[in-house]
């Protein structure tokens, strides 16, 4: 059928669903609705690490693979450092400007060694908005009780609450470098509430504020002269062989030539796995989020935690195919956009945890009232014109105008039409295991943002990465810098490696797998 | 999977692609109509390093010129938000060296007078329009660099929220002025000097530092497992 067609349902049904109100779910039918259809709990996608730190977990397959896989690089080389610094940050989003920028005004010598652009990450993409308890009615309290209940009380306690109270300073770090957060009329930072959120607490650059704290945070490496080496992707990290982590081998990608970075510390802030795919899903992640740090760290020796989580964002887009697993910000449901299924019936409340909506989402289309499109995708309503009628006419082209724009390239005005939507494979709620100084369990090596695990439990909130991000991205920069000055630079070698090598052979062979990833391979092969 | 055929949206276009044949860098292939720009090239075996960041639209790396079929105009588009159609022809923007002015934006002493200095060119705008017409955005890009010669910061940090960095209005500009790092600096300097401090934001911050929360924080942290849970389900 004509997707118009199929769209009527949403128009006709919208004045009924307005007046309904859809209750959360109690705790009870929550753990039952996401034990039946998360893909967190699909036991055949899992499967245990048969070596390294975290030998016996379970993690997805195409995660596992990765992390038992070989290095590129002969672990006999000679390691001749090319570059040096007292702070070396891998990865150019926000987690890694944040550090990069902390360290330097520390006084370190910082080099940020980042695998595309200076910026081009997950970071720019974020929509919804940073997290921050700044409402007098809220409090930094509230906000660590409602992440750990999103996070399914699995959050590290301890980080937890650095990240809550070291939001509002982080905050006007931030405006103070000029970012443009979005005020109310007596000139405080408006709040907006997010999924799975108890209070307001959405600072929001219209629907572009990671783009607009990622283009003052990229300016501001310029300005302050951090060397910068742009499309260089660490593949190995360097250890003295005892412990401590003294800096990386990057791959130059325009040449293909291996470069050489000794390093007092090395922060890595390389980000998420979308590109992994995992069980197939389509994500809403940049083209290099491969799970790179994941891999470089385990090898190294530090532990992770939590990977057996994953986060699909109910939204993603599945209609138009260009579209297909593009983010549709939260900020609609946040607004009050309503999940309608082929029926026209509500089925969750959209404002509950990610978890919780994906699942249910996933749920109805399993059992045929979701909307299938012709090259095999299934999906259910959000209605967003639904926002124009609710809060005036214009609120969906003034609030979400990245959006708008992204759909009306393929003729599609959201402010008329409903979006078909299904989960997308977003964030990975886990990562490597760090300490409040952002350190992991290997000295001198530390890591920030979404490679990082631990803070976020077994469900992020909405919002929270970011302020994630600036948080510990500071901390790790700090604390790196602050040892530089007591601390030579240690021994570069790769025993670490020649030991992972030996220990990967007693498991049997090896499976030929090359990791880091660095780029999903997407070039057909042709002829 | 149970699925009542009525809920089925129609899209033979993509149920039987058709092919079509499109020019990348002036070398003709093969691809299924309707896939991106970047998809295309990915399909016509191209390894894209750069020229890829976010696949999302908002990075600004996959800045591309195109022209269709017939018409003599060559427009510009980003990649990974573009469709291809037949008889297109396309060539990836390479990274243009404009100059970008390097200031402290904390310690400046006067932002609209420090414009001239750091980008003594902006003044200098023929009014061509070429920004305008070159930007994906569709920013009025050559409006906006009037406003910022004007002190109109605050209308340009609001057009150029939009701004995905991607310099296509950059290569056009008969001034040599690079609108986009022009707006970069003026929209930071609104941001920074010229926009209200906050003040709900200082008293949070003073009352955390104060130990406010912290009776609050020594209840909360010293609860079992049980307890916690309990409360965390008392949040509304
Ligand atoms: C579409 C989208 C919308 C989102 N919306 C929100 C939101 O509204 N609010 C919120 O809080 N969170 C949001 N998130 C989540 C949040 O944006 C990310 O979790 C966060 O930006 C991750 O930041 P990061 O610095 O850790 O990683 P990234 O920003 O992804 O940066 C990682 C960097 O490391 C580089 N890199 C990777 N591997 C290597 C390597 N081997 N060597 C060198 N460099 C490497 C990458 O190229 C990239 O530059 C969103 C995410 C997406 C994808
Ligand atoms: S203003 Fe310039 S850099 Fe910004 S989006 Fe438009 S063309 Fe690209
Ligand atoms: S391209 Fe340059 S000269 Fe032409 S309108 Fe834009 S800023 Fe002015
Ligand atoms: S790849 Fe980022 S805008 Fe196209």
């Amino acid at each position: 059928m004509n997707i118009h067609a199929l769209q009527q349902i949403v128009h006709q049904t919208r004045d009924a669903r307005r007046k309904q109100t859809f209750p959360r779910l109690s705790p009870g039918d929550r753990d039952q609705l996401i034990h039946k259809y998360h893909p967190d709990y699909r036991a055949s996608a899992y499967r245990p690490l048969r070596f390294g730190p975290n030998e016996g977990e379970k993690t997805v397959v195409e995660l596992a693979t990765l992390l038992e896989g070989d290095s590129p690089i002969d672990h006999r080389i000679d390691l001749i450092p090319h570059h040096q610094a007292d702070v070396l940050v891998i990865g150019g989003g926000g987690a890694g400007c944040a550090a990069a920028l902390h360290a330097q005004e520390a006084g370190a010598k910082v080099i940020l060694a980042t695998k595309l652009r200076l910026g081009d990450s997950n970071s720019v993409m974020a929509q919804g908005g940073m997290q921050v308890s700044v409402a007098p009615e809220d409090s930094p309290v509230t906000h660590f009780l409602d992440t750990l209940k999103g996070g399914h009380m699995e959050n590290d306690h301890h980080l937890l609450k650095v990240m809550v109270e070291e939001g509002p300073s982080i905050a006007k770090w931030l405006i103070d470098l000029g970012v443009l957060f979005d005020r109310q009329a007596d000139g405080n930072l408006h709040v907006k509430k997010g999924g799975g959120s108890s209070k307001p607490r959405l600072l929001t650059c219209s629907d572009y504020t990671g783009l607009e704290i990622m283009r003052v945070l990229k300016d501001e490496v310029i300005n302050r002269k951090i060397q910068l080496l742009e499309f260089c992707a660490a593949v190995e990290l360097l250890g003295d062989g005892d412990g401590t982590c003294t800096g990386a081998v990057l791959k130059d990608l325009d040449n293909q030539q291996y470069v050489v970075v000794a390093a007092k510390s090395v922060i890595v802030a390389t980000g998420g796995i979308g590109r992994l795919h995992i069980q197939g899903f389509p994500t809403s992640n940049h083209y290099g989020a491969t799970g790179d740090g994941l891999c470089l760290c385990y090898r190294i020796g530090a532990k992770l935690s939590h990977i057996d989580t994953f986060q699909y964002h109910p939204s993603g887009a599945v209609y138009p195919e260009q579209l297909v697993g593009a983010l549709v910000t939260e900020g609609i449901r946040s607004e009050g956009g309503h999940l309608v299924n082929a029926k026209g019936e509500r089925f969750v409340n959209e404002l509950d945890t990610r978890d919780v909506v994906s699942s249910s989402i996933i749920r109805e289309c399993e059992e045929g009232r979701g909307i299938r499109t012709m090259s095999g995708r299934v999906g259910v309503w959000l209605d967003t014109p639904l926002l124009d009628m609710e809060h005036g006419p214009g609120t969906v082209e003034k609030h979400f105008p990245a959006m708008v724009r992204q759909f009306e390239r393929f003729g599609i005005d959201i402010s008329k039409e409903p979006v078909l939507i299904y989960p997308t494979l977003h964030y990975q709620n886990g990562g490597v295991k760090i300490d409040t100084n952002s350190e992991t369990e290997v000295n001198n090596l530390f890591v920030a943002g979404e490679a990082s695990g631990g803070l976020h439990g077994r469900n992020r909130l909405m919002g929270n990465s970011l302020l994630d991000l600036m948080v510990f991205g500071k901390r790790a920069g700090l604390t790196a810098a602050a040892r530089a000055g007591s601390m030579k630079q240690g021994k570069l070698t790769l025993k670490h490696l020649e030991r992972f090598r030996a220990e990967a052979k007693k498991h049997g062979d090896l499976s030929g797998v090359v990791s880091p990833m660095i780029l999903p391979a997407y070039t057909r092969k042709v002829g | 999977m149970t699925q009542n055929d009525d809920n089925l949206i129609d899209q033979p276009e993509v149920l039987k692609p058709r092919m079509v044949t499109i020019e990348i860098s002036g070398k003709q292939y093969t691809v299924p109509e309707g896939i991106t720009v970047i998809k295309a090239m990915w399909y016509a075996g191209q390894e894209v390093v750069r020229g890829v960041g976010c696949l999302g639209g908002f990075c600004g790396a996959c800045a591309t010129y195109y022209r269709t079929k017939d018409d003599p105009k060559v427009k510009t588009c980003l990649a990974c938000q573009t469709a291809v159609q037949d008889g297109m022809s396309f060539t990836m923007m390479p990274p243009f060296p404009a100059r970008k002015a390097i200031y402290d934006i904390r310690t400046l002493q006067d932002p609209k007078q420090d414009l001239f200095n750091l980008y003594p060119e902006a003044p200098l705008c023929r009014n061509c329009n070429a920004c305008t017409e070159a930007c994906p955005q569709k920013i009025d890009v050559r409006e906006g660099v009037w406003k910022a010669v004007f002190g109109d910061f605050q209308s340009v940090s609001d057009m150029f929220m939009d701004c995905v960095m991607c310099g296509m209005c950059t290569p056009v500009c008969i001034a040599d002025i690079a609108p986009n790092l022009v707006a970069l600096y003026v929209s930071r300097a609104q941001g920074a000097h010229f926009t209200e401090k906050p003040a709900g934001l200082e008293t949070r911050i003073k009352e955390i530092k104060e130990g406010r929360f912290d009776d609050e924080w020594n209840r909360i942290l010293s609860m079992n497992g049980q307890e916690l849970t309990e409360l965390c389900a008392k949040v509304k």
